[in-house]
């Protein structure tokens, strides 16, 4: 662990994003310390969920790369976990609880292998964190959505990482799923976990995480809460979405499109 | 009809035997793939990559010069190709839609294919006969060594889904997650779609290209209706295949004028009507029986409701009777049968032709009545709603609400006396 302190859990080199027609990041660029619970917070459309997704190679950028405890992505896979949003499914899919737990595990089982027991009990221990167990053979369709998100996360602990990537765990689920994640949270950073969260709600960021990082198409502030959740950086992150940078970024993707063509 | 009987089903024909097998084999291939390409919503893909194949075995037939399955195959899997990248890049590179791009490969390629057939048969080669059926599928005509060639393509296809089925199941349900983890996704889409450019090949001469797309996609929306696993829908939906693959043989040994293709299809149909009219669950018969009898749930319940008032408000007999049938016979309703069927289960009796409730009536009249005053008050009280507006909600209700949900209502309001209208709540 004293090795981990030293090199960042996540780094970040000068980052740039292109999706599409949308807008995107531009030289995002920052070192994540360990053991921490941080909040990406921003307006709709800043990037939080792509800054996520990019760092994860799930969209490939422009520039940049990231390091994970100062190797590759690639090399670092087991060392990462994964919440995505939860509309991102379809929850009708014929899967139930377990199977889709046991995705976490898919990496760690190898090709054209079954799921061993060892497996299984990591599927049982993760559901049982959560507070699911009992739902592990119902079809997934029938969750809640404080349910659906719970299942997401037991899969992602299932993953056995030490940095957790979470895109907007809080969204639309009830309050005792919302405290139940809140302790989860705890309890991995006590277990100086690194955990990184897209959260949509000011009120309780302060409350509820350690560090934050502002974003609005570019890296407004990351630091500790007190230092960097002042006024003056919530301005210059959600001050008008139409400033320069956005409406440079729109043109360029708008010339680039026709060029590709 | 006995001979016929005697060589199919008694396999006396040995040709028969050959095709049967073959059949089965394509039809189990695509229905297990079906399964994927339905739940990843490529069902239109497949339908314009069964179609673009055409050109391709056509211009196969055109170098070759005769119907050599593997050569049909390779130029078939070329066109398959060509068509899902065109698609692809037309979606990428251009502001056309997706629907709009499937919708252009697949007439484009099929009108050049058309127009490739027609030129062929034109020409006068004595080996094109026959060739129409890649239109709407001859399962009699297939040659043993055809039925080789596209039952081992089949065999490959369903051993390749076995082998990578995690995987598949990942691409189809959270592709983005998996590549967090490492998951390799541009290799499975391309793994995925030369098994379905493969498969519909295979089926090139049993079904043809103009249905081919159906026997991917009716066995397994036809097995979504039975199952909510991703392992036994692959099962159903290759059994329908399989039925259908039978009858559809079937009919094309005992009139070989009969294309095969239509005939698979509409046996798939079949079972897929059955499907939606009867599985548990989900079916449509299902359906209407569950929301009748909740219908007639909450009118027995109103009928028992009333029974329970009228009481209260000591109500001669003869009134009473002829107030439930007005107030309930509306619309045409007979209320009788109810009143009859109340009887039997021993919730009212008559006594002096005075309708009364039983012990068990009583209970569940005043149970109803009680969820009702609850859910009044709940509404009115945390949900702050104004209370003269939580009457036709509650009313709803009061049919609906669980003994559990009940034990919920009394925790949260402990218990209380009387609803928002001050009328006593019945315990």
């Amino acid at each position: 662990m004293s090795k981990s302190v030293q090199i960042p859990p996540v780094e970040v080199h000068d980052l740039t994003v292109k999706y599409g027609e949308k807008p995107v990041l531009w030289n995002v660029d920052f070192e994540i310390p360990s053991g921490k619970l941080i909040a990406v917070v921003g307006p709709n459309g800043a990037g939080k969920s792509t800054l996520i997704k990019a760092i994860m190679g799930i969209l490939e950028p422009v520039s940049g790369y990231v390091n994970i405890f100062g190797k590759p992505l690639d090399e670092m896979r087991n060392q990462i976990a994964y919440v995505p949003q939860r509309e991102s499914v379809d929850w009708d899919f014929p899967i139930s609880v377990q199977e889709l737990v046991m995705m976490g595990r898919y990496s760690h089982i190898g090709l054209f292998k079954r799921p061993r027991k060892d497996d299984r009990q990591i599927v049982a221990e993760s559901l049982e964190q959560v507070g699911m167990t009992e739902y592990a053979n119902r079809q997934i369709s029938q969750l809640s959505g404080g349910q659906q998100q719970r299942v997401f996360l037991a899969r992602a602990l299932a993953q056995r990482a030490d940095i957790y990537f979470m895109d907007e765990p809080f969204a639309g689920v009830d309050a005792s799923t919302e405290s139940a994640i809140l302790e989860l949270l705890k309890s991995l950073r006590d277990q100086n976990k690194t955990v990184i969260v897209v959260h949509h709600d000011l009120h309780t960021v302060s409350q509820y995480f350690d560090w934050v990082m502002m974003l609005n198409l570019h890296l407004v502030a990351f630091g500790p809460m007190e230092s960097t959740l002042t006024e003056e950086n919530l301005k210059k992150a959600y001050g008008g979405r139409l400033n320069i940078l956005s409406k440079a970024i729109h043109l360029a993707t708008q010339q680039n499109y026709s060029r590709e063509k | 009809m006995d001979g016929i009987i005697q060589d199919f089903f008694l396999l006396g024909d040995p040709n028969v035997r050959w095709v049967l097998a073959g059949t089965i084999l394509l039809s189990l291939s695509a229905g297990i793939l079906g399964c994927f390409t339905i739940l990843r919503r490529r069902a239109l893909v497949g339908d314009a990559v069964a179609h673009a194949v055409l050109p391709g075995v056509a211009i196969a037939f055109i170098i070759v010069g005769d119907k050599n399955p593997v050569m049909l195959l390779l130029g078939a899997v070329v066109f398959g190709w060509i068509a899902m990248l065109v698609m692809e890049n037309i979606t990428l590179k251009t502001k056309i839609s997706t629907d709009t791009s499937i919708g252009m490969v697949l007439s484009v390629f099929f009108g050049l294919g058309v127009v490739l057939l027609s030129h062929i048969q034109n020409s006068g080669n004595v080996n094109q006969s026959g060739l129409d059926a890649f239109l709407f599928g001859n399962a009699a005509s297939m040659l043993p060594f055809d039925v080789i060639v596209f039952s081992f393509v089949s065999v490959v296809v369903i051993a390749t889904i076995l082998l990578n089925y995690k995987e598949f199941k990942m691409l189809s349900f959270d592709p983005a997650f998996g590549v967090s983890t490492g998951f390799k996704r541009k290799r499975y889409e391309f793994l995925m779609a030369t098994l379905l450019v493969l498969t519909i090949t295979a089926g090139l001469q049993a079904v043809g290209v103009v249905l081919m797309a159906s026997m991917l996609i009716i066995p397994a929306a036809a097995a979504r209706y039975w199952t909510d696993s991703l392992s036994v829908m692959l099962v159903i939906s290759g059994l329908i295949g399989i039925f259908a693959a039978v009858v559809g043989s079937f009919v094309s040994f005992s009139a070989p004028a009969m294309p095969t293709g239509p005939w698979m299809v509409v046996a798939a149909a079949v079972l897929f009507t059955i499907s939606v009219l009867l599985s548990p669950g989900r079916g449509l018969v299902g359906n209407y029986l569950r929301k009748r009898k909740q219908r007639q749930k909450s009118f027995k319940e109103n009928i028992l409701k009333y029974i329970y008032k009228s009481n209260e408000k000591n109500i001669d007999s003869k009134s009473q009777l002829q107030e439930i049938h007005q107030k309930f016979g509306q619309n045409g309703i007979r209320v009788q049968p109810f009143i009859d069927k109340m009887l039997n289960e021993g919730y009212i009796i008559r006594s002096n032709g005075l309708i009364e409730l039983t012990q068990k009536g009583e209970q569940e009249a005043k149970r109803v009545i009680r969820v009702h005053r609850l859910w009044e008050l709940y509404l009115s009280e945390r949900l702050n709603l104004k209370s003269d507006h939580v009457h036709d909600d509650a009313e709803t209700m009061e049919h609906f609400i669980t003994p559990e949900l009940e034990t919920e209502l009394m925790n949260i309001l402990g218990k209380p006396e009387k609803d928002p209208h001050q009328s006593q709540i019945p315990y």
